[in-house]
């Protein structure tokens, strides 16, 4: 600490006060960095640390909350004994196509609508009611009724997970409509646009920085209807394979596929966000975007 | 018509306004109706640069949405050219207080939006856009997005984007009221030379007394609740008026500042009075 100042202040003596200054700061950061980074090793060392020797010393049951090691043997025999329904990367491969192909269907019919009704105030005072209602009713539920219509396939997963994506692109590309600047519509006007010019020129753009706000939830969520849609029945994908170790009290396996799923979430995410960096270059940087992550 | 006959103040193309006992009523959100602008009847020449000047609240917005097509009238008429206003009037351009640039499009793209809409194809689009970014200074910004922008130049770029079309009229509403004082100084300077090369009729509101009279031919006083035209004052200082900053500083601008702020004077203290009470 103090051979800092005093190195930034013989840099002052030698004249150049900028270079000193920037000196300083680089040290600064530097600093801040290192003790960032062990921090943040730190965090899952005491976690997993004191999860592993709690269970090791009898305080905590492993039977019941599995076991950090154990975690990591079920996490290899995943990927080189694979499952009783086939290799871990065929079940992974269903979930994740559900997700995907509802988080798609989703995106699309909560883009189309959200933009319609948001501009349309009179349809939307029709429909606001029974989309309360709709939104009120625990969707999850619906899973249920998917699979005993469409059976034990992808189908009703990709459903289920496009119902939950739905409502939430919904509200944003809603909101973001009417969230658009009267100055900038009028402005368009007055210069004789049409209304479908507005819409391309105004609203849709506008609406967009709403939208891409949202696919980082709804694809969270596009996950979580596809896993509860396989725990209520399925023939392959991670739920499955959750419901089975749960059914034989096999923690270890329920948190090895749970990191799994959070692995694919982490991936998807960084995805968007390069979407959302190309898309929305327009934007000044926010305080949130510059920090690291 | 009058239309007809070639413009007097020069060889633009600005198109005569003609407001006949303009009124607007409007109903509250609490439901009652309130009448924002009563009566109001005055005539811009082809050309002419006009300022209302008026305390605040005095339905000088109203009347230029009324005038842009924008919104209609509760009683009276608007023409513009001769015809009168039904739905959007062309050949309109708007300039407001707050930047309405798209932020999500280039410099480029802010101020070819005019033309495209218009259906100019993209090239001269483009070219169009670049020889106007030169003329108000912007040369080699093309590809800045608003944000990266200072205010002074984004008002330039506004300004860009609302003379591109070569507008008959152009209605600014308080467009340099967020701007600095010199950076004020300077566009009001550079509004006045592209208005000379133009020539569009120009409605422009301001709170400022010493920018109307610093820019118009002819000052208009709104008074406040309901708006009406108390008094018109021609302004005859010489064109073109050069420096802006200057001519505020000559006898003659001064005794027409002063003979304009008595009327003015007792309209604010009278409107201030009211919304004090109100409150």
């Amino acid at each position: 600490m103090s051979t800092a100042i005093v190195g930034s202040a013989a840099f002052a003596e030698a004249g150049d006060p900028g270079a000193a200054l920037r000196e300083a700061a680089r040290r600064a950061r530097r600093r801040r960095t290192g003790l960032l980074w062990l921090c943040r090793v730190l965090v899952p060392v005491v976690v997993l640390g004191s999860w592993q020797w709690l269970t090791e010393i009898g305080v905590v049951d492993k039977f019941f909350f599995g076991q950090p090691s154990g975690v990591w043997q079920s996490l290899v025999d995943l990927f080189t004994q694979g499952t009783a329904f086939g290799s871990i990367w065929t079940n992974l491969g269903v979930t994740v196509t559900e997700a995907v192909y509802g988080f798609l269907l989703g995106m699309a019919s909560g883009i189309v609508l959200g933009l319609l009704l948001g501009q349309n105030r009179f349809l939307s005072d029709v429909l606001s009611p029974y989309i309360k209602l709709l939104n009120s009713i625990p969707r999850i539920i619906l899973g249920s009724i998917f699979i005993v219509a469409f059976g034990l396939g992808t189908f009703p997963k990709m459903l289920l997970a496009a119902v939950l994506v739905f409502f939430i692109v919904f509200f944003n590309a809603f909101q973001g409509v009417r969230e658009v600047d009267p100055n900038l519509v009028a402005n368009v006007k007055v210069l004789g646009a049409s209304p479908m010019q507005v819409a391309r020129h105004v609203t849709i753009p506008s609406a967009l920085t709403w939208i891409i706000a949202s696919l980082h939830t709804a694809f969270g969520f596009a996950i979580i209807g596809a896993l509860v849609a396989e725990v209520l029945g399925a023939q392959h994908g991670i739920g499955l394979i959750i419901t089975q170790a749960q059914g034989q009290f096999d923690m270890d396996t329920v948190f090895a596929s749970m990191l799994l799923v959070g692995v694919v979430t982490l991936i998807a995410e960084f995805v968007l966000s390069l979407v959302e960096r190309r898309l929305l270059s327009w934007r000044p940087p926010s305080r949130s975007e510059s920090q690291p992550t | 018509m009058a239309e007809t006959t070639p413009n007097p103040t020069g060889p633009g193309t600005g198109a005569r306004i003609e407001i006949t006992g303009l009124t607007k009523r409007f109903l509250t959100p609490k439901g009652e109706p309130f009448t924002a602008i009563q009566d109001v009847t005055f005539t811009v020449q082809p050309g002419e640069f006009v300022a209302i000047v008026g305390p605040t609240g005095c339905g000088k917005s109203t009347t230029l949405g009324q005038v842009s097509g924008l919104d209609r009238p509760s009683a009276g008429s608007v023409t513009v050219g001769g015809r009168p206003v039904d739905g959007v009037t062309a050949g309109v351009s708007f300039m407001f207080q707050a930047d309405a640039l798209f932020p999500w499009k280039t410099v480029l793209g802010n101020v070819m939006i005019g033309p495209s809409l218009h259906g100019m194809s993209k090239r001269s689009a483009v070219e169009l856009a670049r020889a106007w970014l030169r003329r108000v200074g912007l040369a080699g910004f093309e590809d800045r997005y608003p944000h990266q922008l200072s205010g002074g130049m984004r008002k330039r770029v506004s300004m860009a984007a609302a003379l591109i079309n070569e507008p008959r009229i152009l209605l600014m509403d308080e467009p340099f009221g967020a701007l600095d004082v010199q950076t004020k100084a300077i566009m009001q300077t550079e509004l006045l030379s592209l208005w000379d090369q133009l020539r569009p009729s120009v409605l422009f509101i301001t709170h400022d007394l010493d920018e109307a009279v610093a820019l118009a031919d002819r000052v208009l006083i709104m008074t406040s609740g309901p708006g009406t035209i108390k008094r018109s004052f021609a302004i005859d200082l010489p064109r073109p008026r050069g420096e802006v900053q200057e001519i505020r500083h000559e006898a003659h601008f001064l005794e027409l500042e002063n003979e304009i702020w008595a009327t003015l004077k007792d309209e604010v203290e009278r409107a201030y009075a009211q919304t004090a009470s109100a409150a």
